[in-house]
């Protein structure tokens, strides 16, 4: 979309629409003090990548109270570090009018096409030792038996439990779930849509299993590898259940 | 240093108090200077089971208003000389348990006495929190039902979680299974879980089990911990229990339905 001169005179500016790949800080809560510790420990890593770049400020994700949200305290900490933060990405209406009071730009909300590798510098700078870019997130471990009204989100990789998972307890990953233990509550894998993730357990007794969104409640789960070891995946939109020795 | 031990469940009415009364008195009767206190408040029973209930002047919530000292308030068992009684107040609200005030109490408590053990009233608000609060090894007291168990699990992942040890990254609160009501004879008809299958549910170490017994009922309308009812089966099931909380190792008794022999019943013994 360019803006043609329709007269002859020659004006001061032309538009054009141009596209930037821009590094999202996903915030998801705001505390000056740990904010800024947070943030020059992640500087100390990459300090090449990090200086002068633009950076927006993603709302997705943000848990704490939108009173909290202290923008100008949140540039002024940028700033002295050399970062510059040009817009925010909101939610709600509360959140827009803190930006637009800040005099940052209003970026419409994210979706799940944004890919956590974005916020990694792509080169890293020759001073760092961290290899990003290509590191597979993190993988969440837990040892001790999630018990009944306990959650366990990997919000980011795999979720790996070595006990039972009991009636009543819920786990969630963004990518595969592993139980080694009865798998008894709820294990919902690929929470953030991917559909390539699976659920592997020792014993499948679970209340519900749900991949990417689809899921299965225990009644359905009972004609097909019921309390044995199986795998969970997603084929055409549909859950199958293969036991581990056929797979 | 004082031992901190918690009886919970989270379910209502399976024996948190019987118990509480038993293993307080086992403890105090093996030598040891035990506390037991009632944090239900509002609903006050442990006195009752105690016997002690026309002795009580000034309670727990006195103690933490500043109402009472805590030598005021503390009742001295009868029966056992080493075990002493601090009971719940009937006319407040379980919101009277301030976290600072019962942790005063606590490490008060904790500088004369071994062991200090906390009834806690059923549920997961805020008396059984405060319950648990300050616990070095929690007695579950469950049922063999789904809904006990599940009710265990519920509080078992509070303990590990909620509990002073685990808000402050200390090694976690040391699990007790107390399976109560267990009737063998009804497990061999499938009407109730076996011990098996509650171990197996909850994955945590068994302490004891006691069996369902007309003597509890009677014991606790008499003010007597069963404990106390040393021919019975509940009573040495008990003392099982406070000898395996003390290190003892000692078999798990009463598992197995007993075959009525001739005389047995011919006198309705058992």
């Amino acid at each position: 979309m360019s803006d043609t001169a329709t007269t002859g005179i020659k004006q001061s500016f032309q538009l054009k629409s141009a596209s930037v790949s821009l590094t999202a800080l996903e915030l998801y809560y705001f505390d000056n003090d740990e904010f800024e510790a947070n943030l020059r420990e992640k500087i100390s890593q990459a300090p090449g990548f990090f200086k002068d770049i633009p950076l927006i400020v993603s709302l997705d994700k943000y848990e704490g109270l939108d009173s909290e949200l202290d923008f100008f305290k949140l540039i002024g900490t940028c700033r002295r570090h050399n970062i510059h933060v040009i817009g925010v990405r909101a939610r709600t209406d509360d959140q827009r009018r803190l930006a637009r009071g800040a005099s940052l730009a209003i970026l419409p909300a994210g979706s799940q096409r944004d890919q956590s590798e974005n916020a990694q510098p792509e080169e890293p700078a020759p001073e760092t030792e961290v290899s990003t870019g290509n590191q597979p997130p993190e993988a969440r471990y837990v040892t001790q038996p999630v018990r009944s009204g306990q959650q366990i989100h990997a919000p980011d990789g795999d979720l790996v439990v070595l006990a039972p998972v009991q009636a009543g307890a819920e786990i969630l990953a963004a990518g595969n779930i592993h139980v080694y233990g009865p798998l008894r509550g709820r294990a919902l894998a690929g929470v953030n849509g991917s559909e390539n993730a699976r659920i592997f357990c020792q014993s499948l007794e679970a209340e519900l299993v749900s991949i990417a969104g689809h899921y299965k409640i225990s009644e359905d789960l009972q004609d097909s590898g019921w309390k044995g070891a199986v795998q969970i995946q997603l084929k055409d939109d549909l859950l199958v259940v293969t036991p581990l020795d056929k797979a | 240093m004082a031992r901190i031990i918690v009886v919970t469940s989270g379910k209502g009415g399976v024996g948190k108090t019987t118990t509480s009364a038993s293993i307080s008195t086992g403890l105090a009767k093996r030598g040891h200077k035990t506390v037991v206190i009632d944090f239900d408040v509002g609903l006050r029973n442990l006195d009752l089971i105690m016997n002690c209930e026309r002795r009580v002047v000034y309670d727990f919530v006195n103690v933490i208003q500043g109402e009472a000292t805590l030598n005021q308030a503390l009742i001295k068992d009868k029966r056992v000389d080493t075990l002493f009684i601090l009971p719940a107040s009937q006319t407040r609200e379980k919101e009277a348990l301030t976290p600072e005030g019962v942790e005063k109490v606590i490490n008060q408590l904790a500088e004369t006495f071994d062991y200090i053990v906390c009834d806690s009233p059923a549920g997961i608000e805020h008396g059984a929190l405060m319950a648990l609060y300050h616990a070095d090894e929690a007695i579950v007291v469950t049922n063999p039902e789904v809904s006990s168990v599940r009710d265990s699990d519920r509080i078992l992942g509070i303990l590990q979680s909620k509990s002073r040890r685990a808000e402050n990254g200390l090694d976690p609160v040391k699990e007790h299974l107390l399976l109560s009501r267990y009737n063998p004879q009804r497990v061999e008809r499938g009407e109730m879980l076996s011990v098996q299958d509650v171990e197996e549910i909850l994955a945590i170490p068994l302490l004891g089990v006691i069996p369902e017994s007309q003597v509890v009922l009677n014991a606790s309308n008499q003010g007597m911990p069963v404990i106390l009812e040393e021919q019975s089966d509940a009573g040495q099931a008990y003392d099982d229990a406070v000898a395996r909380l003390l290190g003892e190792d000692r078999e798990h008794r009463f598992l197995n339905a007993q075959k009525k022999g001739f005389f047995s019943r011919m006198f309705k013994g058992g």
